[in-house]
């Protein structure tokens, strides 16, 4: 190899070229490491094939958008940003390759991404390794707390809990009788099972609650629909919580349209289905259905509106719609833009630290603050399914609710505490007064 | 003389509506009850339509059903309600005209929840119990049988008086047999007979009614509840039997929709085809094109939608799998391994090239009217799309079992899978009959998936649902036979549905694949083995 090259060198031509060749490459590098030292990167970490893609497209496109609005206003710290896409292809061990890729690699500063727990729990180890900065915005069944990322979707307690408090009280209608529907794994089986102890704590029998768990993607839904309508002849107001995933809500949806299930006979309350998931289904047989999110893009709000125009714009789309996951990636690119103002670094641990107490406007006329337990305060709303595939909100908490890590209704995790700021730890046991207790 | 007669006539029909306005205008219940739409509190809401239901204005039903509809308007700076029509005119709800002042700028549409929704369907109930339609009725005697509301009963027995269509009649009698149960007042002896009319009801709300009945009853009453629900029960479980049949035959023909054509690919040419499921897929973005360009051009043809989407499916399924036939397959043909690899590329090819066109995101495919909804037969409550479903498959069957019999096509593809090389000496071109079987197998496919956007969400995933199941219906039955395939769907359709109610779905789906398995063990070739040559071939 390096003979030919010598060879060619002494052709007078050919060394030319050569000389020519090795400037442009020469300049060409100057020029992508003066624009390294002058851009931020931010990484995004979402699935955009396989079976994910259907949701975390659009928080891709999200973070691209945030990035493209705040480059409008001069970037952060006088430095441009610039985002670095991957695609872990829904691939859950490809997303622990993949967030490595971006942390070592092309050394990103933060990086926004993953949707379901099992990614989430991939990329962990990661994170904490090469010590660096996830913001995940997506509901969750809680039960985690790490130094490493920042948490702001929903914790249990800012959207399953308020929702069944609704379904109980008369405007919800008094449901005396529930059905506990899910997909089969992890932030179902949590989530019910911390509901059950909650209804339990409200003195629902046993006998008055009915847990069922499909597999992903289930498509035939006859039977389960009509155990459910049989469950609820019994006498008493029955309501379904809902944390069935993804794609099985479409035909589950069509089956409870079709087997004449109205919402004012058994409502049915969902966890994970918005604006997004409502747009490829016909919805005037849902009439009524509810959901519960921290944001509806049917709320009325100076921030929602203008949020909503720009968005539509960037997507070039005048019927691309907004969703929850979506709002939470807006306000944890917010408070990360203003930790790294407020440190004027954007090295992790400096803005690990800055992060609890940083506060930014939710779009729904709030403003949610970092927690020390790296969870973020949120309003809770409970929406009914409109026909034109938008929710209406029916029902709000006061004021904000503040994210809980450790829900207090399951044993293992009650005496749990997480505290990033005095504690330094994730999992304080207050009983036993040591950092690193377990949850069950 | 004509023209003055006009006038006059003109005149006092302008007469007539001053009267008829300043009647109307007079402040009443109902005009009271209509400031009550302005706050945009559901608490005043539901009283404003309580109050309009019986406030007896000929206006009241007309507002309540915009109401329903989500076409009544309010402005909350005016105190004004108005009915948006669906020509986007506004008619003030209190005069029952067009409304005279141009559109308030703070209009919003009047906001229901559930328990709202539950209070206007019993207004409504009451309201159009005297309604000229003979099916409204029934769905108002429906309604009021569901909402037992007290106050609806003299509205009941004068209809009920008034009524001449038995199932009316009936239906009637059973509202106010609830009305009477759900009363504190009724009398011990009027209790039984309404008991007795409920339990001939017999249905899922009749056991609700009387399973939700008060505990402090007078025992012979009580014995009497307690009868009807023992009786309503056995009656019940013996219809679930008959349910769970039904839905076995309804799983069981989806499965074969989708494994017919893999019938067709695996079982006769022996080609394993993992791209299988995204013909399927392509059939169900084929019916939602169509449906679109249906929606925008044409939304009158919205119901022969299918109609149109069938053959289109077929042929785009089949002109992509003969594509992947003339360029892949036919170079890897008895080497398993590689078409097993190489289809499973084209799989994700085609899922990411969908996913560029048309987006990640689900697609509305909408279900015509006739395949919306459901009706009772006996006890059991069966779905229009299921049951057409199951139809159009049992049509599919004969069609392919008719073509592989007497077309010569389908005596060619006979020719080849049994004899290659006999067949090829006594002149038939192989590889054209392998490029259109191939063809038939991912078109009927395409046609799959039509049916499927019919029950299933439309996204570039859906074929990833069915490879599994169509490729363990193909083995089950017996690979290279048709009849086969129709047995394994239907055996494995029904033993899933009468395991899921007690071991729930994830449970019966591990237990079928058990079955499988150790059921392969005994019979490797399946449960309609091909006997003799044609194995080797």
């Amino acid at each position: 190899m390096f003979t030919s090259i010598q060879t060619a060198a002494q052709r007078p031509t050919a060394r030319k070229w050569l000389s020519a060749a090795a400037g442009v490459a020469l300049v060409a590098g100057a020029v992508q490491s003066a624009s390294a030292q002058e851009t931020i990167k931010v990484g995004v970490l979402h699935s955009l094939s396989g079976t994910m893609a259907i949701s975390e497209t659009t928080l891709k496109d999200t973070v691209l958008f945030m990035i493209d609005e705040q480059n409008k206003k001069g970037g952060v710290n006088g430095k441009k940003l610039e985002a670095v896409v991957v695609d872990p292809a829904s691939n859950w061990p490809l997303f622990a390759e993949k967030a490595r890729e971006l942390i070592a690699k092309d050394k990103v500063a933060v990086v926004f991404g993953c949707w379901t727990s099992v990614s989430r729990k991939s990329v962990l180890p990661v994170f904490k390794e090469l010590n660096s900065i996830l913001f995940y915005p997506v509901q969750y069944e809680g039960e985690e707390s790490e130094r490493n990322v920042f948490y702001t979707g929903a914790a249990p307690n800012q959207q399953a809990i308020p929702a069944v408090d609704y379904l109980m009280s008369k405007e919800g209608g008094s449901v005396k009788r529930w059905v506990l529907a899910g997909t089969d794994y992890v932030y179902p089986r949590t989530t019910n099972k911390i509901l059950e102890a909650y209804l339990k704590s409200k003195g629902v029998k046993q006998e008055d609650i009915m847990i069922n768990y499909t597999p992903f993607g289930h498509s035939d839904w006859q039977t389960i629909v009509s155990d459910i309508k049989k469950f609820g002849s019994a006498g008493k107001k029955t309501g379904v919580v809902s944390t069935i995933n993804g794609d099985a809500n479409v035909p589950f949806y069509k089956e409870l349209g079709n087997q004449g299930i109205k919402a004012t006979d058994i409502p049915v309350v969902a966890f994970s289905v918005g604006e997004e998931e409502l747009a490829g289904l016909d919805t005037k047989p849902l009439l009524g259905h509810l959901a519960a999110w921290n944001y509806f893009q049917s709320v009325k709000s100076a921030g929602n509106t203008e949020f909503i125009k720009k968005w539509q714009a960037f997507t070039k789309n005048p019927k691309r719609v907004t969703n929850d996951p979506m709002e939470a990636t807006v306000i944890g690119f917010n408070m990360w833009v203003k930790a790294v103002e407020k440190v004027k670094s954007t090295d992790a641990d400096k803005v690990i630290d800055a992060l609890p107490g940083i506060e930014a406007a939710n779009l729904t006329g709030g403003t949610s603050k970092m927690l020390p337990n790296h969870h973020i305060t949120k309003p809770v709303f409970v929406g009914e399914i409109r026909g034109d595939g938008q929710l209406d909100v029916v029902w709000k908490t006061k004021g904000l609710v503040p994210g809980d890590a450790w829900t207090d209704f399951l044993p293992g995790s009650k005496d749990l505490d997480s505290d990033w700021v005095k504690l330094k730890c994730g999992n304080y046991n207050t009983v036993t007064k040591k950092c690193g207790g377990q949850a069950s | 003389m004509g023209k003055f007669h006009d006038r006059i006539l003109a005149f006092v029909c302008a007469i007539g509506l001053i009267v008829a306005a300043a009647g109307l205008a007079h402040a009443g219940p109902y005009e009271d009850a209509l400031e009550k739409f302005t706050t945009d509190e559901f608490s005043d809401t539901a009283e404003a339509v309580t109050e309009v239901a019986t406030s007896g204005s000929p206006l009241a039903a007309p507002l309540i059903a915009a109401l329903q509809n989500g076409q009544l308007q309010f402005s909350a700076k005016d105190k004004k309600v108005f009915i948006k029509t669906a020509d986007d005119k506004l008619i003030d709800a209190a005069t029952g005209r067009p409304a005279e002042v141009a559109a308030p700028d703070d209009l919003d549409t009047v906001r229901v929840n559930n328990r709202l929704r539950g209070v206007i369907e019993a207004a409504n109930g009451a309201l159009t119990l005297m309604a000229p339609d003979p099916n409204q009725r029934y769905e108002s005697a429906q309604s009021v049988f569901k909402s037992r509301d007290a106050a609806v009963l003299p509205a009941v027995e004068k209809a009920l008086e008034a009524e001449k269509v038995a199932r009316v009649k009936t239906v009637l009698n059973e509202a106010r047999a609830a009305i009477l149960l759900a009363a504190d007042d009724t009398s011990a002896p009027d209790r039984i007979a309404a008991i007795e009319i409920i339990r001939a009801r017999g249905d899922q709300d009749s056991l609700a009614l009387l399973q939700g009945l008060p505990a402090d009853l007078p025992a012979d009453v009580r014995a009497a509840a307690n009868a009807a629900v023992t009786a309503i029960e056995r009656n019940l479980a013996i219809w679930s039997t008959v349910q769970n049949l039904w839905y076995g035959l309804s799983l069981g023909s989806v499965l074969l929709l989708a494994a017919i054509g893999l019938a067709i690919t695996f079982g006769v040419m022996g080609v394993i085809n993992m791209a299988h499921g995204e013909m399927v897929m392509l059939g169900a973005y084929t019916t939602y094109v169509v449906q679109d360009v249906i929606r925008t051009s044409y939304p009158g043809l919205f119901d022969f939608s299918l109609a149109f989407a069938l053959p289109l499916a077929f042929l785009v399924a089949a002109i992509v799998g003969i594509i992947i036939e003339r360029t892949v397959i036919r170079f890897l043909y008895g080497r398993p391994l590689e078409t097993l690899l190489a289809t499973w590329g084209i799989s994700l090819v085609l899922m990411q090239a969908v996913r560029a066109v048309f987006g990640p995101t689900n697609k509305e495919v909408g279900n015509p009217s006739w395949m919306s909804g459901a009706f009772d037969l006996g006890g059991i409550l069966i779905t229009y799309n299921r049951m057409w479903i199951i139809v159009f498959t049992g049509i599919v069957f004969v069609a392919l079992l008719a073509m592989l019999r007497f077309t010569r096509l389908g005596l060619e593809m006979r020719a080849v899978t049994q004899n290659r090389q006999m067949a090829a000496a006594v002149g038939i071109r192989t590889a054209r009959i392998d490029a259109l079987t191939f063809g038939l197998g991912s078109g009927i496919a395409g046609i799959a998936g039509v049916a499927l956007s019919q029950i299933d969400n439309v996204s570039p995933n859906l074929g990833q649902g069915y490879i599994i199941d169509s490729f363990m219906v193909v083995v089950f039955g017996g690979v290279g036979n048709l009849w086969g395939t129709l047995v394994g769907a239907l055996t494995l359709g029904i033993a899933n549905k009468f395991l899921e109610p007690f071991a729930g779905a994830v449970l019966a789906k591990i237990a079928i694949l058990v079955f499988i398995i150790l059921f392969i063990q005994k019979r490797p070739r399946g449960m309609f083995a091909l006997k003799g040559r044609a194995i080797e071939a």
